[in-house]
């Protein structure tokens, strides 16, 4: 559908779209490193509640946030179900535990929407954008602010 | 400087880390006469080092290293010969010198410049302890004399015609220091002629020349017929040769001697007064043994390259030591040959062992490698146990064989990284002169277990904060002069630097003979600056600790060397960020002890593989002293929440690793629960309560992301054989900041997080 538009003035990205706590949410594409199923992880002792843990992932240790409770939608009971989406950001590479992967989305960066300020929503500092498919409002994840570290905080 | 075209950039490099162990050398030697220690083979190792520096700078046209280095060494040639004293100043002195040296070979290795005053400071020193104007003139004549072999053509005695006859080299070297009874009448004739195995060796005909020169009048006339034209000339090949007509005092004995050391690399004639030289020399004409009573040091000494024998044994080297043997003793002839290997041997203390240098990368790509050969291992192994088989069948006991050279590999890989602290420490010790000089105080840097291997990066990283901590030893540890004086102490502070192993870790200690730390002080600072409530009490080590907080700095005033603000605090992170722990001993009046403790390695560690509440963790097998089953009998209780057990005759706190790592809440009983017994540091003992022991293995270290800070009690990570991630412990950690409730007592109690 971009297929003819000018690619200068109307940048496009690709979304990966997924499901958390039965809302839906997207992330830029180019920030997902692979996607894979849940393995059960290893809990940390003193983290903060949202992380799982960590796992393995080919060697390296992976930290896993469950990415509803970070949200403030409670925590997930991870089954075989759920997905971990590995998202690189800045310098850090992290599992995000997720319910399910929907899509993935090319779309336009003029579809997206300024999220509105409610204040009351604690929630809404991690979505960076709104946009509308299939008659769906998806919740674009403002990924640097999700993830709990102040190294994440600068990159 | 020279052309930076790639097969010369590469000499030069090689030349500089060569010049590093000789540095260490240096340094080394001067520690030992420092200590008063010192035989003659170590003034002739520190003498060589700088020797072979100069050389090495001369033929890189590295003008300023060499006229330095040249003034040390003559000065150093004087103590070897015993004109100069080598004193307590004197020495001071020289240690300054190896200072500079090293700048010196830093500042040409990063074509950067040398801070001048200091050096022309030190200068002045060396050519006072010279005593002899003319030998410090010497100094800019003679830098000519360190060209490269090849271009030296022109060396037989090439200064001889204008220059005043001062010999800064060897201005009184042992072999000539006996006029003879017996002399002749003078006028003797010798004909020199070389062997290319006389370069080889790394021996300088103008050592040689120059030796006879200082026995009396000299007429030298090189023979350069045989000289083939540039284009045929084999530039490792000897073609001059030399014949000198000698007028002196000495007897031939000593002629001989001059020639001792190269007497099998040459053809050599000696023609005694009155009778007429042939003119070539001739073959048949065996060089005469030396009957003089002093084998020449200083020969020898003068050869800085690589040696022509393959073997030197340290017997055979040593034969050439004392300098008052009868002659009777001292083998004549085939000694020279490993005599002369000595000196560019002498800088590893006579152990010849052959090294290799290989880029730090494959290394670690090796050890990376290796800890997944570690991983898969433990998952073939689980495998092979989930598949039933025997424990005699073959796979099981090949498996073994395998578990075995895995480990082997292991631990020589792990050998690969490790190097001993040495280098680190000689830098310190230049840090407490620097910093003594500064404060104006006499401190000296004593070292011990500087043999102790670490791995590479620990050391690497260590320096900083050691550093910082010397610097503090020096300017708030050790009192001032008359303060110590006042105190009833020597004048002299010592700073001992000590390393070592102890339970598993590399123990490293700062240790000054000084005040103590004033703790009232210390409080009152902290008060003042907010950092503690004005009415906490706070006991001694507590107090002590306080050093380590953010922004906490005793000095009133500012000082050149610390007290900028940002100080132990930093020193703190840097080694906790190394896996290491620090802390703080001090007594009042006789000093203050830092303590860091580190880890062997950052790459593998042998490991207990425990249950607790669920979890598999790994336990650091260096910490655990003793596993136990607790007995109702063994367990006290001791406050409200806590208990120890008793172990034999002394009681440890009992902790629960659940619960202290917020797993789970404190059982209700604790009998027939297994615990660990953790040694600490200090020697102190704590029991963790673990659910069930199930292997010891070797675990690969992984990293934990920093994410969330610092995991307390938690010192990495590792992949068990199942492809599952455990934690790895650090007991000693969790126990510092354990709790202790092991016993419910509120009935809300709730310890996650």
């Amino acid at each position: 559908m971009t297929d003819t538009q000018d690619n200068t003035t109307m940048a496009e990205i690709e979304l990966l779209t997924f499901q958390v706590g039965g809302q839906e949410y997207a992330i830029d594409i180019m920030s997902v490193r692979e996607i894979r199923g849940w393995t059960k992880a290893t809990p940390l002792p003193h983290a903060p509640n949202f992380v799982r843990g960590v796992i393995n992932l080919r060697g390296t240790v992976l930290t896993i946030v469950d990415l509803a409770d970070r949200l403030g939608m409670g925590p997930t009971e991870p089954s075989e179900r759920n997905v971990i989406i590995v998202v690189h950001t800045g310098k850090e590479t992290v599992g995000l535990l997720v319910d399910a992967v929907s899509d993935i989305l090319a779309i336009n960066k003029s579809e997206l929407q300024s999220p509105p300020e409610m204040s009351a929503d604690n929630e809404q500092s991690y979505v960076s954008a709104l946009m509308i498919a299939n008659e769906r409002m998806i919740r674009i994840l403002a990924l640097a602010a999700a993830l709990p570290s102040e190294t994440t905080e600068a990159a | 400087m020279m052309d930076e075209d790639d097969p010369m950039a590469e000499i030069r490099a090689s030349f500089f880390v060569e010049c590093e162990e000789l540095l260490e050398a240096l340094q080394d030697g001067l520690q030992t006469m420092d200590d008063g220690e010192a035989d003659d083979e170590t003034i002739n190792v520190v003498f060589r080092a700088v020797h072979s520096i100069k050389g090495g700078a001369g033929a890189f046209g590295l003008e300023q290293l060499v006229r330095f280095a040249h003034q040390f060494e003559s000065v150093l040639d004087g103590v070897r010969s015993g004109t100069i004293e080598a004193d307590r100043n004197a020495i001071s002195v020289f240690f300054q010198s190896g200072d500079i040296l090293g700048d010196l070979v830093r500042a040409a290795r990063d074509d950067d410049v040398a801070d001048d005053t200091r050096i022309q400071s030190i200068l002045t020193s060396l050519v006072a302890m010279l005593g002899t104007d003319s030998q410090a003139e010497e100094a800019e004549e003679d830098v000519t004399d360190f060209q490269p072999m090849g271009l030296s053509l022109d060396l037989d005695l090439g200064g001889d015609g204008g220059d005043a006859p001062t010999l800064p080299d060897l201005p009184n070297p042992d072999s000539c220091t006996q006029p003879s009874a017996d002399t002749f009448a003078d006028g003797y004739t010798i004909h020199f002629l070389p062997d290319s195995s006389l370069y080889a060796s790394g021996n300088e005909p103008l050592h040689l020349l120059r030796l006879l020169r200082e026995m009396g009048e000299v007429d030298v006339t090189c023979d350069t017929t045989a000289l083939p034209s540039l284009s045929a000339l084999e530039e490792e090949k000897s073609y001059l040769s030399w014949t000198i007509h000698l007028t002196t005092d000495e007897d031939e004995d000593a002629l001989h001697e001059v020639f001792d050391f190269v007497a099998d690399l040459c053809t050599l004639t000696i023609t005694g007064p009155g009778k007429p030289g042939p003119d070539m020399p001739s073959p048949d004409a065996p060089p005469l043994p030396p009957k003089g009573t002093t084998p020449p040091t200083g020969a020898p000494a003068e050869t800085p390259n690589v040696p022509a024998a393959p073997e030197a044994p340290a017997a055979q080297v040593s034969t050439k030591l004392p300098d008052n043997k009868p002659a009777a003793t001292v083998t004549p002839l085939p000694n020279p040959a490993p005599a002369k290997k000595s000196p560019s041997l002498a800088p590893k203390s006579n152990k010849p062992r052959p090294t290799v240098r290989v880029d730090l990368e494959r290394i670690d790509r090796l050890v990376n490698l290796v800890g997944e050969l570690v991983i898969n291992q433990a998952m073939i192994s689980q495998s092979v146990a989930e598949a039933g088989l025997p424990n005699n069948s073959a796979v099981s006991e090949g498996l073994d064989e395998f578990m075995q050279l895995t480990r082997d590999i292991q631990d020589s890989v792990m050998m690969i990284r490790a190097q001993p602290v040495k280098s680190l420490f000689q830098r310190m010790s230049r840090i407490v002169r620097e910093a003594s000089s500064m404060v104006g105080k006499s401190v000296r840097l004593k070292t011990e277990g500087d043999a102790t291997e670490v791995d590479k990066t620990v050391i690497e990283r260590l320096a900083d904060p050691l550093t910082h901590m010397i610097r503090n030893a020096v300017d708030h540890g050790v009192e001032t002069p008359q303060d110590r004086v006042t105190a009833g102490k020597p004048e002299e502070g010592i700073v001992t630097l000590s390393a070592g192993h102890r339970s598993g870790r590399v123990i490293v200690e700062i240790a000054d003979d000084g005040a103590g730390i004033n703790r009232e002080r210390v409080l009152q600072i902290a008060v003042e600056k907010g950092l503690v409530p004005e009415n906490a009490q706070l006991n001694d080590s507590e107090i002590d600790n306080l050093l380590f907080l953010p922004g906490f700095s005793t000095a009133s005033e500012v000082s050149d060397l610390s007290g900028r603000g940002v100080g132990m605090d930093v020193v703190k992170s840097a080694i906790l960020a190394l896996g290491g722990r620090v802390s703080i001993q001090s007594t009042p009046g006789s000093g203050t002890t830092f303590t860091i403790s580190l880890p062997l390695t950052l790459a593998v560690l042998d490991g207990m593989v425990i249950d607790v509440a669920q979890q598999t963790l790994v336990v650091p097998l260096n910490t655990i002293t003793e596993t136990l089953t607790l007995m109702e009998q063994d367990i006290r209780a001791l406050g409200p929440q806590t208990s120890v057990i008793k172990v034999r005759d002394s009681f440890v706190p009992l902790l629960d690793l659940g619960a202290e790592l917020g797993y789970r809440a404190p059982l209700d009983s604790y009998v027939g629960t297994i615990v660990l017994l953790i040694a600490q540091e200090d020697g102190s003992h704590a029991a963790l309560v673990v659910d069930a022991i199930q292997d010891q293995r070797q675990v690969v270290i992984k990293g934990l992301q920093d994410t969330f800070g610092r995991v307390p009690g938690v010192a990495a990570a590792t992949i068990l054989g199942d492809g599952k991630i455990a934690l790895i412990l650090d007991p000693v950690d969790v126990v510092v900041n354990a709790d202790g409730r092991t016993r419910i007592t509120q009935p809300n109690l709730q310890l996650a997080g």
